[in-house]
C-alpha cells in the first residue's frame, strides 16, 4: 500500500505515528483515506473541502501541484509526504 | 504551560535575528517535549525565501529545509519542536498572516526586533480549533 509521512506537530493525530499506510488510486484519494483514518487531521489539511495553501504535498521529492496535483495517481508503493510552508510576518 | 531554553541559545537567536533587520529571520527549533513541556536543545537558522523587498513583514522557508531538518530531527531521536521568527519595529504577538500559516502542537518564538535590540521575545502555540495562539510562558536557563 502507499504511505504518507506524517509532519511533526500533526503525529498527535496519528497515534504517533510517523507514516502511516493509505489506499487509493489517486492522491486526492489518498488524503482523503487519510483523513478518513485519523478525523482529527481534517481541520489541519482542509478548510471547507479545499486543501489548505500552506499544506504542500509531495509524491517522493516532486511537490504535487508541479504533477497532476491531487489527480496525480498513485502507485502500492507511492510514499507520499505532508511538509507545512512555513511562513510568518 | 512553559518551554525552555539556555541563555546561549537565546542570545544566538537574538544575534541572528538583530542581524537580519530591518528584514524578518527565522528558524527552527528542536529539542524534546515532554508532558507538553518542551526542552529547545538546538535552533537552526534557515534562509529566507520571500522576495526581498517584502522581507521586512515576510518570512518563509523551502518545503526542503521542513524535510531535512525534519529527517534529521526523527534520525536523531529528536523532536522538530517549532518556528521561530522576528518582527522587525512591530510587537512580538502573531500577526493574521502567522495564524493561517500555523499547526497546532508547534511552537512558535517571536522577537521583536528594534534596531539592534531584541526588546520581547515570546511564546505561542496555536489552539487545536485554530483560533487563535495562547501565550506560554518561557523559562530562560543557565548554560
Amino acid at each position: 500500500m502507499a504511505s504518507i509521512k506524517i509532519p511533526t506537530p500533526l503525529r498527535q493525530y496519528t497515534g504517533g505515528q510517523a507514516e502511516v499506510t493509505i489506499s487509493g488510486r489517486t492522491v486526492g484519494e489518498g488524503l482523503h483515506d487519510l483523513v478518513r483514518q485519523y478525523p482529527a487531521l481534517g481541520p489541519h489539511i482542509y478548510e471547507d473541502g479545499v486543501r489548505r495553501g500552506f499544506v504542500n504535498v509531495f509524491l517522493g521529492s516532486e511537490d504535487i501541484r508541479f504533477l497532476q496535483d491531487e489527480d496525480t495517481p498513485l502507485a502500492p508503493d507511492s510514499k507520499l509526504r505532508i511538509v507545512p510552508a512555513i511562513a510568518g510576518g | 504551560m512553559t518551554d525552555n531554553l539556555s541563555r546561549e541559545l537565546l542570545a544566538m537567536m537574538h544575534d541572528q535575528l538583530v542581524a537580519a533587520y530591518p528584514n524578518e529571520g527565522g528558524g527552527f527549533l528542536l529539542g524534546r517535549e515532554e508532558h507538553g513541556r518542551a526542552t529547545i536543545l538546538e535552533i537552526t537558522p534557515v534562509h529566507n525565501i520571500f522576495p526581498e523587498a517584502e522581507q521586512y513583514h515576510r518570512y518563509a522557508m523551502t518545503p526542503q529545509d521542513w524535510m531535512r531538518l525534519e529527517d534529521e530531527a526523527d534520525a536523531r531521536g529528536l523532536t522538530l519542536l517549532g518556528f521561530y521568527h522576528s518582527h522587525p519595529d512591530s510587537p512580538a504577538v502573531p500577526s493574521e498572516y502567522d495564524r493561517v500559516h500555523a499547526l497546532p502542537n508547534f511552537i512558535y518564538i517571536i522577537v521583536s526586533v528594534l534596531k539592534t535590540d531584541p526588546v520581547e521575545t515570546r511564546v505561542w502555540r496555536l489552539l487545536e480549533d485554530r483560533s487563535r495562539f495562547d501565550e506560554y510562558a518561557l523559562e530562560v536557563t543557565q548554560g
